[in-house]
């Protein structure tokens, strides 16, 4: 493992003392955390401990009572989901949501939507054919036919198609066949020593830091856990204590 | 086609519904395969017995009537799709039925009867009649555009999110409205468009088709196949069918939602506004209650094809035209019902009905596994 790039100089995308509430409910509570250029660090928790949230709140799709989301040092609060795609801020969703009825190419072309530059989107296009020789072989096939494996790839892809300067991973591990797990994350890896900065929230903590520099751990919309990948994997409470698992 | 077997598959006893319905469609096939029998039996000769048994009096069609029906169906269809696609494409990207719509293609009608008279008037109508044409289907496509835009704007897009009960009770309201601002701005007495030339309502051969019934059936055709481009090839319509599929991973894309859910209604309006001229130049007159049985129609023609797909809105508009102007003679007449000339109507929703009980996801409908229903 590489060493981490540590807090030098400014980060990404980051979060300052950030509060959400859905109606009355707290989610997120005073949540720090800071994502630097090169790194891939990962956010674990239990089930409803404001993962989703902190990621939809990074993309502007919820907006915090208080606290500052930062983009480069900007803050972006009040600015649209489209501002901060345009910028370089790009997710791979939950369970994938490709549009299922449109094609692959279709789906790949989406990725690209507020891309300026044809050029530029034909080189990705040719990126994401080598790094998945299937997709390109499924091109004109509807993205609901695929299996599993696949329509992860084009996700992956149409994500990448976005030129994401940091790739927002929520889940990726959630409804793969157990085979495909290991592979998606030796996947992530490959593009993240290409150097992509990778922010994955995971379940699954073990794999997550097998190949994660940092992590942070979410209880109940706080942060309770702030360390390296190494330090949290060895900690002794993590899973028994903070990730609810049994 | 998987759900049919999954059904049929699962292990839910079939009560008296079913059979009641099972019944229906046997009914409802059984009149149409022996009426269109009787029909046949007629045509070849009215004194075979069975042609006698179904109906004694009847004289059977000459081919230039059957053809003149078919005609006739194919460009009340055609019209019928148009609007169609305005309720189909608005389902497919909100999941609502704005019953509003027949008022956008009611507004079209009305302008291009304004503009047309006011062509006339000023003697364009007769020197220049296609340069007359093109101006009032752009002014018509302009003010059934606006209508939709205005109506989403002002109307729907507050209630977004909300129950869609209340959108679509609000539709209604907003139908009510169109028609009522007609009433106090034009007066509520039907009003004329102006003559047509000769060259265009003459018969052509070699079908002997109206060339006005030719016209309409052209511009349907060319609306959408130009409708079909924007949808299917262009960065827009991509858009709009991942906002129909799904809006938040659409947002996600950086796709403008709001807006592409505008563009949706104007689209739709737009289609809206040409069949309003092509129903004036055939039926040569409106009034403000125009758009509610073409509305309705075309709402049912979106059903029958299958709500959301375009396809779909204009196979099921051709089909009900068809079906509402050749059903009456040629597979009631046959059985003896008398006075079929005025069962148009009945024979349209009579499809509708027809086509739900077999196929509850229309003629092309995508059959939705219960996931992507949720």
């Amino acid at each position: 493992m590489t060493e981490t790039a540590e807090t030098a100089g400014p980060a990404l995308l980051e979060m300052r003392g950030v509060n959400t509430h859905y109606g009355a409910v707290h989610i997120l509570a005073d949540v720090d955390l800071a994502i630097h250029p090169g790194e891939l660090v990962c956010l674990l928790g239990g089930n409803a401990s404001g993962k989703s949230t902190t990621l939809k709140t990074l993309l502007g799709m919820v907006k915090p009572t208080s606290g500052e989301v930062l983009l480069d040092g900007e803050v972006i609060n009040d600015k649209p989901t489209s501002y901060r795609v345009a910028r370089g801020v790009t997710m791979v969703p939950e369970n994938r949501r490709l549009f299922k009825r449109l094609t692959v190419r279709e789906n790949l072309q989406l990725g690209a939507y507020l891309r300026k530059d044809p050029g530029g989107v034909a080189e990705d296009l040719e990126r994401v054919f080598e790094l998945f020789p299937r997709v390109a072989e499924r091109l004109h096939q509807k993205a609901g036919t695929l299996s599993g494996g696949e329509q992860q790839m084009v996700a992956i892809g149409r994500a990448l198609m976005a030129q994401p300067r940091v790739l927002l991973m929520d889940e990726p591990s959630m409804g793969l066949a157990p085979a495909l797990v290991q592979q998606n994350f030796e996947l992530i890896q490959q593009i993240h020593e290409a150097g992509m900065t990778i922010f994955m929230v995971e379940q699954n903590a073990n794999m997550a830091l097998s190949v994660a520099d940092r992590g942070w751990v979410l209880q109940t919309g706080r942060v309770v856990l702030d360390d390296t990948a190494e330090n949290l994997l060895a900690h002794p409470d993590l899973r028994a204590s903070y990730l609810g698992e049994v | 086609m998987t759900l049919g077997i999954r059904r049929r598959g699962a292990s839910r006893s079939r009560t008296r519904i079913d059979w009641f319905l099972t019944g229906l469609r046997v009914v409802a096939l059984g009149v149409i395969v022996i009426g269109l029998a009787a029909f046949i039996a007629q045509q070849v000769n009215s004194d075979n017995p069975f042609a006698r048994w179904a109906n004694p009096d009847a004289t059977g069609l000459t081919g230039a009537q059957i053809q003149g029906l078919v005609v006739a169906g194919l460009s009340q269809g055609a019209m019928y799709g148009l609007i169609a696609l305005g309720y189909s494409m608005v389902y497919g990207v909100l999941g609502f039925i704005n019953f509003a719509h027949g008022e956008v293609f009611m507004v079209g009608a009305m302008t291009g009867m304004i503009a047309s008279n006011k062509l006339a008037d000023a003697g364009a109508w007769e020197s220049n009649f296609i340069g007359s044409l093109v101006l009032i289907v752009l002014l018509a496509t302009i003010a059934s555009t606006a209508t939709a835009v205005v109506m989403e704007r002002v109307a729907y897009r507050p209630l977004r999110g909300s129950p869609f009960l209340v959108a679509l009770i609000t539709s209604i309201g907003v139908s009510f409205f169109i028609q009522n601002v007609s009433v106090v701005l034009l007066g509520p007495g039907a009003k004329a468009y102006p003559g047509l030339p000769e060259w265009l309502t003459a018969k052509y051969t070699p079908l002997d088709i109206q060339g006005t019934r030719i016209l309409v059936i052209a511009v349907a055709a060319l609306s959408m196949a130009l409708l079909w481009f924007m949808v299917e090839r262009t960065r827009m319509g991509r858009s709009m069918r991942a906002v129909a599929e799904d809006k938040e991973i659409a947002a996600l894309m950086g796709i403008n939602v709001d807006r592409t859910i505008v563009t949706t209604f104007a689209v739709g309006g737009a289609m809206a506004g040409v069949a309003g001229i092509l129903w004036g130049l055939l039926f040569r007159s409106v009034v403000h209650t125009t758009g509610f049985l073409p509305g309705i129609k075309a709402f049912s023609a979106a059903v029958v094809g299958g709500i959301g797909n375009m396809g779909g809105a204009m196979a099921g508009g051709l089909t009900l035209g068809t079906a509402e102007a050749v059903g009456p003679l040629m597979i009631l007449e046959p059985l003896g019902v008398s006075g079929v000339s005025q069962l148009r109507d009945a024979v349209a929703f009579a499809v509708l009905i027809l086509v739900l009980l077999i196929r509850p996801s229309g003629l092309f409908g995508e059959r939705l596994s219960a996931q992507d229903r949720a």
